[in-house]
């Protein structure tokens, strides 16, 4: 090895510890800094006038009265927008299958396609105000049919949901490997079902808002967002109101939760950068929850008609599916959400062949776009839920049937035969899936299982186990950066435009740049989630920051670290060999008080004006590295469930929940099972407790927390972890991602419990959310669930 | 979500509460804001003058006198259920509170407020009409005293005039030994019970049910009481068979409410889940006590 | 000690926030189940965006930014929460730290099951709430090492 190279290990005293957060102080003293927490002089507030029609032309707007209201200091309608914000927002995610873009405009122009699309937007002395005056603006609308219902949407007669599109179909994906008539032949056993799961969405505590600066000393406009991608709304922003890029800065301070709904450019963000260019005043707009119901972005409503043709030993020989998904009214992310869904589905099993009919459907009801899990519970759903069913017709268990078809270790890297969202051939990277679930099953005590089951019978109780395995792409392409720089008063800087709603970045970021350098963690402060940070990013959603922005934190400090020495050595006149580094210091092994600080060694790579440097001396003791990764790096999981039901009411009570969970290395352990059972608070949501409704034309039924039950203390219990670190070969810190993993099986686990537990060769369940009301028609139907 | 205007007023004494709900327009009393509020800032009620009673100091406690327990109609929730006076004499109420929304909710929620808002799935109505309590009402014309059977109108409604204002609930206690319970079934804990049940009993030595009241909120408008089967209980043996015969009653109940989460027919089962279980439980408490003294 | 004017409709987490710049208390649904704007009033837990302004005229408030020792240091609380990881994007905590500061305030020997049904009206997306069920839990029992009368506790 290279002495250079050797001088590259470090002591390593952060990476895999279980260190207290950063980000903690503030927020516990009350000190965080939240979009509407930031108070800038003489800002306005601003109110959202919304359609309270699923799908209308707009006639008339008369804002004379509105306009009139002492405090009201500007009001828009889409003919007051500058040109470039009257167009429809850029779909950041095009694909050639879209056969219409129909993205939102900031305003609605003319027909207005889901109830709570965006009509006028005042701005005033204060939020209340604003409100007042969105109360009496009057709006002559032309009621049209609506659509509700995907399935239906597709029929010819029915509604469209824009008037200009010729039907509801968005687009037809059709993908396909492997030879999937002979899998389909005479003799496999082949068991079929149409699976369907609820509409939901994430509900961050936190809701959306925009604060917006136009500095007009300076011709700059700043931004702060509650979001998770600030280089994707800096470009949004550019395109809209068609702005220099150099002039234009987006910030995320503290934010309250994301989840994925906050990853996607709203038409509220431009509206808050218009009005306060055009007011010369900050503008500031803050999402109330029942606009978060209606315009937050939603998702999971999906229809699954999934066939699996098997040997009669269970042998997985291929899957046919036809998949249906609800886009709502606008595309938002474009194929993506139903694409990784579909492209889950063979999960941890060898699965040789498969024929996929996707349909994207437009309906009037509100757009979608991922959620934490993001279209992979739906795959993971209808994936187990068949396996559990072919289980029952093959008379196996269910443990067993999921091990004879794993992939196995040997067999890694495994092509699946796909092509994944990001281009390329989707091949598993690592994972030991066998050892996971067999893990997860000893946790659970799976094998006395049965025994439980029948004495819990003798005292009349019901209870029951079920399983799910997913495997899910994470620290996806197509890259993220960080700067490393030491300043000149020897502290440490990382700069990335890595964004945190509560996963802990910043203090992972410090951990592993800590480690590079040998110095403590308070040496170090971190710049994230600005655009001026850094000149690109992507941003944060499907698990992808640790192993982007984290390996190139790792990269840039690692160069930093041999820039240190190589400086150091040239000033003391010594071989890089000789130094050790430590806490900020570098001095000769042998000799501690030959040093050189942080601090001088800054000093000296700035320069002095008019001296060019020596040979092998460059300027800046920092570096930047964008980590690009080839292709996704797969993380796996098992959940195993234990619960109650109780007959009489349909409640049901989880006793036990396990989660086998491999993201590869961990660099902090406590984030990370803090982001496994947080997630699996989400999944239990998905299961049993969150339904977004519509009715049949397009009117949201629950609009209010008292309607949406979102998992509270005593509905989530302790979640067992138990951790395999197969480290992912596709970077240099052999991380993977970690925060939907607990939310994608869970679902699946939930409902095959409660299944098991009724035990009752004729229930058969297929939807979610199992709430004890279906559960009730079910058990006094004693037939298969009915679709809503 | 911010409340539309309004003027706000704060008396100080009944009276003055009186004299501002007969000349403004558009009135709306404020209780504990537990409910109200929510529906102001959601703009669902915008009320153009609100009538604070939180001053209002002779609306607040909790007294023994003339052998019934007297609550004033703003005394908080949270007060009620640590009343030790209250857990004496009604033990019901404390056990009905504990799955009452949240602390933060019965804190400043009113027993009154919960009594005029009168909705449906609520419990406090339940066990107040378990108790066959009587509602106070002060008017112009003086006070009056409207049982609870008769104090819902309609939906939501109590039978007050505009001009009349809810100044107290109260009600005799049952008999020290007497066997109570109060269950519910609702998806989450503190959320609005989609079913209700209280119960309330009286056993003899000989283990016959000399009293009982059953009633039940989330089946209709107002708290539902089972009259007929607590007639036809009198004298039996307090077991299943006596069970039985209370639960069938409740399939010939009329129009059992439904909205868009839970049907009729499934509150119905609920209903009859949760009266056997709460009736059950009422009789063993009934059983680990002194029958039939009043030692109060 | 604070005097103001204010609009009657003006919510009591409003003036928090806006009036005395006290951002520490967050509005997350302003229809009373999130609990997110929980404060303490005269020492009870109670949702400040159900509350106006006008009605805590004379009354004492304690939010988040009234919970950490006179030193600034953090309270036993608020330390078992960094320790135990009971926050993560940190919008719920200021509403489960009152609400908990109540809870020990009265009961310092509290079963997870306590713990839980004291928090069972704070909604939290992030953290599962186990770790906030933990934390509770290890600042209890450094409480009742230390003899505090409950009285005392910071309020």
């Amino acid at each position: 090895m290279d002495i250079l190279d050797s001088k590259l290990l470090s002591k390593q005293a952060y990476i895999g510890s279980r260190t207290l957060r950063t980000e903690d102080k503030a927020l516990l003293k009350g000190l965080g800094q939240f979009v509407d927490d930031i108070k800038l002089d003489n800002t306005l507030f601003s109110s959202v006038l919304r359609s309270p029609h699923a799908h209308a032309r707009i006639i008339d707007i008369n804002i004379t009265l509105a306009s009139q209201l002492p405090g009201v200091h500007a009001i828009y309608l889409h003919k007051d927008l500058p040109l470039s914000a009257q167009k429809r927002l850029p779909l950041n995610t095009p694909n050639a299958a879209i056969t219409l873009v129909m993205t939102q405009e900031i305003l609605a122009s003319t027909e207005v396609c889901y109830v709570g699309e965006p009509v006028a937007f005042v701005v005033a002395e204060s939020r209340y105000i604003a409100e007042d005056a969105c109360s009496i603006i009057e709006v002559d609308y032309e009621i049209l049919d609506a659509t509700s219902d995907c399935i239906e949407a597709l029929r010819e007669t029915t509604p469209l949901t824009h008037t200009i599109a010729k039907n509801n179909l968005i687009a037809k994906l059709p993908l396909s490997y492997g030879d999937i008539d002979g899998a389909f032949s005479a003799d496999a056993v082949i068991v079929q079902d149409i699976f369907s799961q609820n509409r939901g969405s994430a509900h961050p505590m936190e809701t959306r808002g925009y604060l917006a600066e136009f500095h007009k000393a300076t011709s700059q406009l700043t931004v702060w967002s509650a979001g998770q991608a600030p280089h994707l709304e800096k470009k949004t922003l550019i395109d809209m109101l068609d702005w220099d890029p150099e002039k234009i800065r987006v910030i995320m301070n503290d934010v309250g939760g994301g989840f994925g709904p906050k990853a996607i450019f709203y038409p509220e963000e431009a509206l808050v950068a218009i009005a306060a260019c055009d007011l010369n005043r900050p503008v500031k707009w803050i999402e109330d929850r029942r606009e978060h119901f209606l315009s937050g972005s939603q998702e999971r409503e999906q229809y699954w008609d999934i066939s699996l043709a098997l040997t009669q030993e269970g042998k997985i020989r291929g899957i046919k599916l036809k998949m249906t998904h609800d886009n709502g009214a606008y595309l938002q992310w474009g194929v993506i959400l139903p694409y990784i869904g579909v492209t889950t589905t063979p999960g941890p099993y060898v699965v040789p062949a498969m024929d996929v009919d996707l349909k994207m459907v437009f309906t009037n009801k509100g757009p979608t776009s991922p959620v934490r899990g993001a279209g992979r519970p739906q795959a993971v759903f209808a994936m187990e839920r068949i396996l559990d069913k072919a289980a029952k017709v093959l008379s196996v268990d269910r443990a067993k049937i999921r091990q004879l078809n794993f992939i196995q270790p040997e067999q890694m890297p495994y092509n699946v035969g796909f092509i994944y969202r990001d281009g390329k051939a989707m091949i598993y990277d690592s994972g030991d899936y066998p050892k996971c679930q067999s893990l997860a099953l000893q946790k659970a005590n799976y094998d006395t299982f049965s025994q439980r089951q029948k004495l819990a019978k003798l005292s009349g109780r019901h209870i029951g186990i079920g399983i799910a395995n997913f495997v899910e792409g994470t620290g996806l392409g197509p890259f993220e950066g960080a700067t490393v720089r030491i300043q000149q008063n020897g502290r440490v800087t990382i700069l990335t435009a890595a964004a945190a709603q509560g996963q802990g970045h910043k203090t992972t970021f410090m951990q592993i740049c800590a480690d590079q350098l040998d110095i403590d963690l308070d040496l170090i402060d971190v710049i994230a989630a600005d655009t001026n940070a850094i000149s690109m990013g992507i941003g944060t959603f499907a698990c992808r920051i640790t192993v982007t922005t984290g390996n190139s934190v790792y990269l840039a400090a690692q160069n930093v670290r041999s820039k240190v020495f190589s400086l150091a050595a040239f000033l003391l006149q010594c071989e890089v060999s000789e130094l050790e580094m430590a806490n900020g210091l570098v001095f000769v092994s042998t000799e501690p008080t030959r040093s050189k600080t942080f601090a001088d060694l800054a000093r000296v790579s700035q320069g002095i004006p008019g001296f060019s440097f020596p040979k092998g001396v460059t300027n800046g003791l920092e570096d930047t590295q964008y980590f690009l990764p080839t292709q996704a790096a797969y993380c796996n999981g098992t959940a195993v469930v234990e619960l109650e039901v109780d007959i009489e009411t349909g409640q049901i009570e989880i006793l036990n929940y396990v989660m086998g969970h491999d993201s590869g290395k961990l660099i902090n352990p406590l984030i990370v099972d803090g982001q496994v059972q947080g997630a699996v608070a989400h999944g239990i949501g998905n299961a049993t407790l969150e339904w977004m409704r519509y009715d049949e034309q397009g009117q949201p039924i629950t609009t209010n927390f008292g309607e949406y039950l979102l998992p509270a203390s005593e509905d989530v219990p302790r979640v067992s972890v138990v951790h395999l670190e197969t480290p992912s070969p596709l970077n240099p810190l052999g991380v993977k991602g970690a925060g939907e993993g607990g939310t994608i099986p869970a679902a699946a686990a939930i409902i095959s419990a409660i299944e098991n537990a009724l035990d009752d060769p004729n229930v058969f369940l297929k939807d979610t959310p199992m709430t004890p009301q279906r559960l009730f028609e079910i058990l006094k139907n004693n037939t298969t669930s009915a679709h809503h | 979500m911010k409340p539309a205007p309004f003027k706000y007023h704060a008396p100080t004494s009944v009276g003055e509460a009186l004299q501002l709900l007969a000349k403004l327009e558009n009135p709306k009393i404020l209780a504990g804001g537990q409910s109200l509020m929510p529906m102001m800032n959601f703009r669902f009620m915008m009320p153009s003058h609100i009538i604070d009673l939180n001053q209002i100091d002779e609306l607040y406690g909790i007294e023994l006198r003339d052998q019934s327990i007297h609550i004033g109609a703003m005394t908080r929730q949270h007060d009620i259920q640590t009343s030790d006076l209250v857990k004496k004499f009604a033990p019901i109420i404390p056990d009905a509170y504990d799955l009452v929304s949240h602390r933060q909710i019965r804190n400043r929620g009113t027993l009154g407020g919960s009594l005029c808002h009168l909705d449906p799935s609520s419990e406090q109505p339940c066990f107040i009409s378990a108790l066959d309590g009587e509602i106070e009402v002060m008017g112009p014309n003086g006070r009056r005293s409207i049982p609870i059977g008769e104090w819902t109108s309609t939906y939501m409604t109590p039978a007050m005039n505009d001009d009349e204002l809810m100044i107290g609930t109260s009600f005799k206690p049952w008999p020290d030994g007497h066997g109570w319970a109060f269950l519910e079934y609702s998806r989450r804990h503190g959320d609005y019970a989609i079913v209700g049940v209280a119960v309330l009993s009286n056993i003899n030595e000989k283990r016959e049910i000399t009293k009982i009241s059953i009633s039940i909120c989330g089946i209709s408008f107002a708290p539902y009481r089972l009259k007929d089967a607590e007639t036809n209980l009198i004298g039996m043996v307090a077991d299943q068979h006596a069970i039985e015969i209370a639960i069938k009653s409740i399939d010939s109940i009329e129009d059992v409410m439904e909205d868009a989460h839970n049907s009729s027919e499934y509150r119905r089962h609920l209903a009859k889940v949760y009266t056997r279980r709460a009736i059950e439980l009422a009789f063993q408490r009934a059983n680990n006590h002194n029958y039939g003294q009043n030692t109060h | 000690m604070y005097e103001k004017d204010v609009d009657s409709r003006c919510t009591l987490g409003d003036f928090l926030r806006n009036d005395l710049g006290l951002t520490g208390t967050h509005y997350g649904c302003e229809h009373g189940v999130c609990g997110a704007c929980t404060v303490l009033l005269n020492s009870k837990s109670v949702r400040s965006c159900l509350l106006l302004a006008v009605q805590a005229n004379g009354s004492e408030i304690t939010t988040i930014e009234g919970l950490a020792n006179d030193d600034g240091t953090l309270s036993e609380l608020q330390q078992a929460f960094t320790e135990c990881h009971a926050l993560q994007c940190g919008f719920c905590t200021p509403g489960m730290l009152t609400t908990l500061t109540e809870l020990l305030s009265e009961n310092l020997s509290p079963t997870e099951a306590q713990v839980k049904s004291a928090i069972s009206g704070n909604l939290c997306r992030c953290t599962g709430y186990q770790p906030i069920v933990d934390a509770t839990i290890l600042a209890a029992s450094r409480l009742r090492d230390k003899s505090i009368p409950s009285a005392a506790i910071k309020q």
